[in-house]
């Protein structure tokens, strides 16, 4: 009775929002607004995160990472949403997000050192708004939702975008969050990468709502449906919700639709339930850099010799960062009783000059990989 | 000076810090336009307005969660959670998230969050409104945790917490709002977290106690002078980290303890307490250090007095220790 692949049952939702179609050509009425240095920018991004990505589960299999999150599918929803911030916006992502972290100014190398599982992933630079790569699913939303608030409170001119995915829509932190949202009108985008899956249950067992967007309609606010692999659609959705949060007309709910085309994490194996003809559709025909890239080649914006190039200077300076966070020494074990609070309590230094006598005394030592 | 009870002395801290500086903000249920159900925000939105002193929905996890977006924008969010029991629902951005802030961005992020709330029993309030879950908070790394039992201490210590920069979990006492007035001194002053008070001298044995069972170890102190044992009684005030110094200083000199708490034995803040003594005075010790405190049960309001601690057993315990 039970199988070990599950097919995602076939209900028909509203049209989502769309401009460029999946096989690259604009959707009936639609025009191209964006300049070609915006369209260049996403296009460069986008393939950065899906090389960047390929090198950080390379890298997994070589045991230099622990464990790695892919995000290889979702690359549209995520350079839309940070490429549409401006600076002093904040965005709150998960750990599958480190490609829109990127995209808001974190140094990539923070994305590797995460997943190496060194403090230093956390220790966003000064003047990069990037609020951490959550693991707790949802708990980042109250939080956006709060800086939001905070910036309303003080006039500012910001509004803050949190990430999550489907499966953070059924936790309590999502309800209690968007409800907060829509009472405080604050300024806050909140968009929800629908990519399918949460691990292996897939998104009609998360809610018996026909879509996740129309949830907003409870919570009072505004509700969008987008084709999260349309890059255009998603960067103009995004910036339109960020604009209206500006203006004080509160937050927005944004669905993007968009699909996992790898496994929930290096650990996961989803041959276990994803129907591959499910995958192969969406990789060969909804792949959201190719349809950028037919797009900008019919306009003239882009050439082969052109995506040559682009590869290898992205693999350059992927090849840096990865560099940067592998030979990023490991700290000193005295610096776990750093942080914790602003200055330790003397029982944190009690328990840290007990972890250094135990080491001192040790003939054995401690080896980090 | 003027004479306060330890709910005016939190209303008088309140006002005080947000006339002083106008990140300061009070956010929870009923703590707008209702002044509080126990009038600790009283006179406050009137004085502060909406914006500043605010009714938030029925919901703990997001009262909690949007303070600590508040907080590390920069705010001073002073978030009320009406019962310390209902505070379970938002355990999960109390210990794993507000806790954290500061460690996983290395610093770069902080949360100087206020989380106020009465706990403990012994008014017959119904199930959830008097749990005593102080130990959960304790055992949080990146928690600090406060708990003061008279009027000066509550404004003192509630100025320093909000002063603080790391998350405070800051416990009143239900039974003692109004329990007794003092002298408190209407300008700015604070209370040092982390440190003890040795609040009645005694050279037989050490009860250590805070929030509410300060003044049941009072009581039973003095019933004990009677029989001519000498009680040294310490109220705690600061849980985590707690005043370890000022604990085994007491109890080298007296060579017995007794530590009280209400909320359940097993794993309660007095085992550590206990473990903690054992570490640095076992051998000053005359007898085993006792506990008098709530058993590992949920009493029912008609027989809550049987589970918590009293005059009479803390008495017990001190004649245990004495004839050891």
């Amino acid at each position: 009775m039970t199988s070990t692949i599950q097919e995602q049952k076939n209900i028909r939702p509203p049209e989502p929002i769309s401009v460029l179609a999946p096989d690259g050509l604009l959707q009936p009425g639609m025009h191209l607004e964006e300049s070609p240095e915006l369209l260049l920018a996403l296009y460069r991004w986008m393939n950065f995160g899906r090389l960047f990505d390929t090198r950080l589960i390379n890298l997994q299999r070589q045991g230099r990472l622990l464990t790695y999150a892919p995000i290889a599918g979702q690359e549209a929803t995520q350079v839309a949403c940070s490429l549409s911030l401006q600076t002093d916006d904040w965005l709150f992502g998960s750990y599958r997000d480190g490609l829109a972290c990127v995209v808001h100014g974190l140094p990539a190398e923070h994305v590797a050192l995460f997943f190496r599982g060194h403090p230093k992933a956390g220790m966003v630079p000064p003047q990069v708004n990037v609020f951490g790569q959550q693991i707790g699913i949802a708990e980042q939303i109250p939080h956006a939702v709060g800086v939001a608030w905070g910036m309303k409170l003080r006039r500012a001119t910001s509004a803050t975008l949190a990430l999550f995915g489907d499966g953070a829509t059924s936790e309590g932190a999502f309800h209690e969050g968007i409800n907060f949202a829509g009472v405080m009108r604050a300024p806050v985008v909140l968009v929800c990468q629908n990519n399918g899956w949460a691990i292996s249950v897939p998104r009609y067992k998360q809610t018996a709502s026909e879509t996740l967007a129309q949830k907003a309609l409870a919570y009072g606010i505004p509700g969008r449906l987008v084709d999260g692999n349309d890059v255009i659609a998603m960067y103009r959705e995004t910036q339109a919700a960020l604009t209206r949060a500006r203006n004080g007309e509160g937050p927005t709910l944004i669905e993007a639709l968009t699909y996992r085309l790898g496994p929930h994490s290096t650990a996961d194996d989803p041959r276990r339930y994803q129907s591959s003809a499910e995958l192969t559709e969406w990789k060969d025909q909804r792949d959201p850099i190719m349809r950028l890239r037919i797009c900008l080649e019919r306009e003239g914006l882009w050439s082969e010799a052109q995506q040559t190039a682009l590869d290898e200077e992205l693999r350059a300076q992927i090849a840096q960062s990865i560099t940067a966070a592998l030979t990023e020494p490991v700290p000193d074990p005295e610096t776990l009783f750093e942080q914790v609070y602003a200055e330790p309590s003397p029982q944190l230094l009690l328990q840290r000059a007990e972890l250094l006598a135990s080491l001192k005394q040790s003939q054995r030592g401690v080896t980090f990989p | 000076m003027t004479q306060r009870n330890l709910i005016e002395a939190i209303n008088d801290a309140l006002k005080l810090a947000m006339g002083e500086d106008e990140r300061v903000m009070v956010m929870g249920e009923d703590v707008g336009r209702n002044g509080g159900v126990f009038r600790a925000t009283d006179g406050l939105i009137e004085r502060f307005g909406e914006e500043r002193v605010v009714d938030t929905p029925l919901a703990e996890a997001g009262i909690v969660g949007t303070a600590i977006g508040l907080a590390t924008y920069g705010q001073r969010p002073i978030a009320e959670i009406q019962f310390l029991g209902f505070s379970v629902q938002a355990f999960a951005q109390i210990l794993l998230q507000a806790a954290r802030i500061r460690v996983r961005s290395q610093g770069r992020f902080t949360c100087p969050l206020v989380i106020r709330a009465p706990f403990g029993g012994g008014v017959r309030g119904f199930e959830l409104h008097g749990d005593a879950l102080e130990a959960h908070f304790v055992h949080a790394p990146g928690l600090k945790v406060v708990a003061p039992a008279t009027p000066y201490d509550a404004k003192g210590l509630l100025l320093a917490s909000i002063d603080d920069p790391d998350p405070v979990i800051f416990l009143e006492p239900l039974r003692g709002y109004r329990a007794k007035r003092e002298e408190v001194p209407d300008g700015r002053y604070t209370v040092p977290l982390g440190k003890a008070a040795v609040i009645r001298a005694g050279t037989d044995v050490t009860i250590v106690a805070w929030s509410a069972m300060v003044a049941v170890a009072l009581e039973a102190a003095e019933l004990l002078a009677e029989d001519g044992i000498s009680a040294e009684v310490l109220d705690l005030r600061t849980l985590a980290p707690f005043d370890v110094k000022t604990i085994i200083d007491s109890v080298k000199k007296t060579g017995r303890a007794i530590v009280v708490h209400e909320a359940p034995r097993t794993a309660g803040v007095g085992a550590e307490i206990v473990a903690t003594i054992n570490d640095q005075a076992l051998f000053w010790l005359e007898a085993p250090v006792m506990r008098v405190t709530g058993y590992d049960i949920v009493a029912f309001p008609l027989l809550e007095d049987f589970n918590l601690p009293s005059a009479v057993r803390i008495i017990q315990a001190a004649k245990t220790a004495m004839t050891t």
